[in-house]
């Protein structure tokens, strides 16, 4: 994959499930330390665009290369190396719900490091408060509120610090400050760590603030895609009505 | 109808040869295979102990009526130790723990897939069938033939209890009697016949499970039909278990 700064390419990927075509050629290009955004009206295949990225879901044609690997043709212990360095953030956070929160966090560490126990608790503690959740270790899964279980679920993404984080729906379910704050913490990512992200979303405040490139999906195919000013200028009068009904301006 | 079930019956015969060829490729996952064995295993030794129990007092109960008749009642233990270890013991325990295993594997690989858990796992760089079925495979195989070796000692106790309570008999008499005509191919090719039970048990359940679809409804399906479908294959298997035992194994 030429050009260092292009992390991930999607090219002409296409992805149908029985008779409906959810990703129809779809293609796009995103840069180091970016974050884009995926737009578009529920099951017009956002979430299949953002699980395939990281192998969870298979193009039926089409290429996905992450970090100049293709995914689309990985398996075995060289998509497990690649995923190693990428982050997913569910949208229902995912937590293994038989284990503790801190179970939950240091169970990358533990799979694939050789760190002494002191030092992954020393982790899990760093990563925890990083989301503002210190000292909830021994908490379990049910025992805290969704919007807590969205931030373990990132401290978990984060655990192993990698250079991609994927991120589904970031604020759904939870009240507007604590979407708030998880867009901050994404933020911060971005601009501290310089973590490329893709955030799949139909919040248009938080496409906003986190995104630096915007794409809408429609029916499979990328409507529209540019800065957030370029979306509410697009030719595409759904793109624009888009823009303006999720409270953009 | 008969197509989606034949190809559903040809998924789950390439899980189950998929989990067989898994078994012997790294990582071993040891630690996650002990703690499926302590709970597929030891946390059924209750049921498993008391069912066993109550199975010797029935079973000894109907053979002294049927042999009371013929005055052949000194062959009680030694009937009812031949019918435990060659043919109830093993049946019992599969089916005991198809109810309670199969039904937790189904339910709880099938919340984790519903809730996007299994997903987690394999972008967290974990092979979720290595991890998830393989154990569990593995656990069942290896904890068969001990709760079965359990259900048949706490049924010879049972039946013991039974026969001292109305003959008096005393326990060296009735063991000494019990394992009087029991010998190696009595006892060993049918107990390991039952890790042939808890492979169908594991499978079928784990492949239920991992392949639900359907949200909390689909979970609930997954865990019944894991029971239903793991207990007829069992029975069916039996039978050709059986056969293949007379055959290599004849009575004498």
């Amino acid at each position: 994959m030429e050009g260092d700064d292009i992390v991930i390419r999607f090219e002409r990927v296409s992805k149908s499930f029985g008779p409906l075509k959810v990703l129809d050629e779809v293609s796009f290009e995103v840069k180091r330390g970016t974050a884009f955004c995926i737009l578009g009206r529920s099951g017009t295949g956002k979430s299949v665009t953002v699980k395939s990225l990281i192998g969870l879901v298979r193009p039926d044609s089409g290429r996905i290369f992450v970090e100049g690997e293709e995914v689309s043709r990985l398996e075995g212990e060289a998509l497990a190396r690649l995923r190693r360095r990428m982050g997913f953030l569910f949208q229902y956070s995912a937590l293994f719900d038989s284990i503790t929160v801190g179970e939950n966090v240091a169970f990358p560490l533990r799979r694939h490091t050789r760190l002494s126990e002191h030092e992954i608790e020393r982790r899990v503690r760093e990563k925890l408060e990083r989301v503002g959740l210190a000292g909830i270790e021994d908490r379990m899964p049910d025992e805290i509120s969704g919007g807590m279980r969205k931030r373990v679920g990132l401290a978990r993404a984060l655990v192993l610090n990698p250079s991609v984080l994927l991120v589904d729906e970031p604020s759904s379910g939870l009240d507007p400050l604590t979407a708030a704050e998880i867009d901050d913490l994404l933020l911060d990512l971005k601009l501290r760590e310089k973590t490329t992200l893709v955030v799949v979303t139909h919040n248009i405040p938080s496409a906003r603030k986190i995104g630096d490139e915007l794409a809408m999906l429609h029916e499979g195919r990328i409507l529209a895609r540019g800065r957030p000013e370029e979306l509410e200028r697009s030719e595409h009068a759904m793109v624009r009505e888009f823009m303006k009904t999720q409270g953009g301006t | 109808m008969v197509t989606a079930a034949l190809a559903q019956a040809g998924d789950m015969l390439l899980f189950a040869a998929r989990a067989l060829r898994d078994v012997w490729r790294r990582p071993w996952e040891g630690a996650e295979i002990a703690r499926q064995i302590l709970e597929v295993g030891w946390r059924s030794l209750p049921l498993i102990t008391a069912a066993g129990f109550a199975v010797g007092v029935v079973m000894s109960m109907h053979t002294r009526a049927s042999l009371e008749r013929f005055g052949a009642e000194a062959m009680i233990p030694a009937g009812l130790a031949l019918a435990l270890i060659k043919e109830t013991g093993p049946l019992v325990t599969g089916l005991l723990f198809s109810g309670r295993v199969g039904a937790g594997i189904g339910a709880e690989l099938g919340a984790m897939r519903v809730t996007e858990q299994i997903d987690a796992l394999e972008s967290l760089a974990v092979d979720s069938f290595k991890y998830l079925v393989v154990t569990r495979v593995v656990a069942c195989v290896v904890a068969m033939p001990l709760l079965t070796t359990v259900t048949n000692f706490a049924g010879i106790i049972g039946g013991f209890v039974a026969e001292t309570a109305v003959s008096g008999m005393s326990f060296a008499l009735y063991f000494d009697r019990a394992f009087s005509l029991i010998n190696f191919s009595d006892y060993v090719p049918s107990t390991l016949k039952t890790c042939v039970f808890g492979f169908i048990i594991a499978t079928v359940s784990a492949y239920l499970g991992y392949n639900t679809r359907g949200g909390t409804a689909g979970v609930g399906q997954a865990s019944t039909r894991a029971v239903v479908l793991s207990s007829i294959l069992l029975i069916l298997s039996n039978v050709v278990l059986v056969k293949m035992i007379l055959f290599f194994f004849p009575s004498r």
